[in-house]
């Protein structure tokens, strides 16, 4: 019944009133007294020179493929996960068993090829 | 084996303004609990380093969020010249957001006199949990990344990171209840453990469910993304005022949140002697002792090394549960 989901409009409207008061409320309370130097990022020890170029580890990405590739796994498991108990049936056991061990392979493989270790 | 049976049965709804008006109570609860619980956090890790904490506003320092409050709001408005104004605004709201989303999906307890108590009990139940969380990942990185500061810049690349790698292992974690309980609901979990609370047959999936909760949330010993000896405050660098203050309400939203979530897969949730009114006690009680658990750790255990909390994630806490899943998947099968 779609009906029973109502209280996520609720709560998303709750939700955006106060993200949106948290992130106004500033501008209208506090004082202004403008000064240039506000303007410089944070700097502690090298002069911070960031322009929308920065460059950053490749590991990153590794990592954000990993997570597609593995929480798709996670997600698929979840409705079949739901019938094991119902079911009690071997077919199901072998089927998930098989899923795992196809994901387990393509781990072992990343984890063989150094894609886990942090460089 | 008698065809596929019917997939969590949710029937069951109220009224619309019903609903309207358990939500907005859910909601205020909360609102008046979790600023108690910054005051609880720190008088306790005052404890726990032989001095007093807050003591000054209020009795027993009781009034001190509100003195907090007050001073956040005090602070002047002012972003760094390189910063992108729209998505610098942007990035605190959506975390606040995802935070007071995920509330709806806590289950205080089953449906006592016509009224559900709990924001939502769908048949998507715990996945709705994810879906909801991860829409902070987009906050974080987009707050960092607009700042145009470079620690902002590398504690929001370490937070997505770090959290898009323990979201797999916690959705492995949880696995093997939802093979125990045949559900995703989750207020049929919590009633499927009427017999034995899953923390028993599933210990292995709650510890990781633990460590996976305590790398979400950015606690230590998995703070990376704020590590302040490296980073200074990572993400959340170049905010001030209000905007600085959300993302620390998040993070009491979230530790809130994955608590219930623990407590109510693991630890029964609102099953308890008594009446059924009596659920939201239960859940209460069973909550606040795994947020005592986060502010324990945060006083006993260091933090980790970047490496450390990559590999602890992928190569440790993955496999083994994917272990536990596959084992609960046999024996509940079998017998």
């Amino acid at each position: 019944m779609l009906q029973s989901y109502l209280p996520i409009l609720v709560f998303g409207a709750l939700g955006l009133v106060v993200g949106t008061a948290f992130i106004m409320l500033n501008t209208v309370l506090g004082p202004k007294r403008p000064n240039p130097s506000k303007g410089d990022p944070y700097e502690c020890g090298l002069p911070t020179n960031i322009a929308s170029t920065f460059r950053f580890g490749v590991s990153f990405y590794l990592i954000a493929m990993l997570f597609i590739l593995f929480d798709i796994e996670v997600v698929f498991l979840y409705p079949v996960g739901v019938l094991v108990e119902s079911l009690k049936s071997v077919f199901v056991l072998v089927e998930v068993g098989l899923f795992v061990f196809l994901l387990m392979i393509g781990l072992a493989f990343v984890w063989a090829r150094g894609a886990l270790d942090w460089k | 084996m008698n065809g596929f049976p019917p997939i969590a049965d949710t029937a069951f709804a109220e009224a619309p303004w019903l609903l309207v008006v358990k939500s907005i109570v859910i909601f205020g609860v909360m609102f008046a609990i979790l600023p108690l619980l910054t005051v609880l956090e720190r008088k306790l890790l005052g404890r726990f380093q032989q001095r007093y904490g807050p003591n000054r506003v209020g009795p027993v320092g009781l009034l001190q969020p509100l003195a907090d409050v007050g001073k956040l709001l005090g602070k002047e408005h002012f972003r760094p010249d390189g910063a992108v104004p729209f998505l610098f605004a942007i990035g605190p709201l959506l975390v606040v957001l995802s935070g007071i989303l995920a509330i709806a999906i806590i289950p205080f307890g089953n449906v006592v006199d016509g009224v559900g108590l709990y924001g939502i009990d769908v048949s998507i139940g715990i996945l709705y949990f994810f879906a909801v969380g991860s829409i902070a990942f987009y906050g974080l990185l987009l707050a960092g990344w607009s700042s145009g500061s470079k620690y902002s810049f590398l504690g929001a690349m370490r937070a997505a990171a770090q959290l898009i790698s323990y979201e797999v292992a916690m959705g492995l974690s949880l696995l093997g209840v939802i093979f125990m309980a045949g559900s995703l609901s989750l207020v049929d979990i919590v009633e499927a453990q009427s017999g034995l609370w899953f923390i028993v047959p599933q210990i292995v999936g709650f510890l990781v469910f633990m460590l996976a909760g305590f790398a979400e949330t950015n606690r230590t010993p998995f703070d990376l993304p704020e590590a302040d000896a490296e980073l200074v405050a990572g993400y959340q660098t170049e905010y001030g005022g209000m905007r600085f203050g959300s993302f620390l309400l998040a993070e009491y939203i979230e530790i809130t949140v994955v608590s219930a979530i623990g407590a109510a897969m693991f630890l029964g949730g609102f099953l308890g002697p008594g009446p059924d009114w009596l659920g939201p006690l239960w859940m209460g009680i069973k909550t606040f002792v795994l947020i005592l658990m986060f502010i324990w750790i945060r006083a006993t255990i260091p933090r980790v090394r970047y490496d450390q909390l990559m590999s602890l994630g992928w190569k440790i806490l993955l496999p083994i549960a994917t272990l536990n899943a596959l084992v609960t998947a046999v024996v509940v099968t079998l017998t």
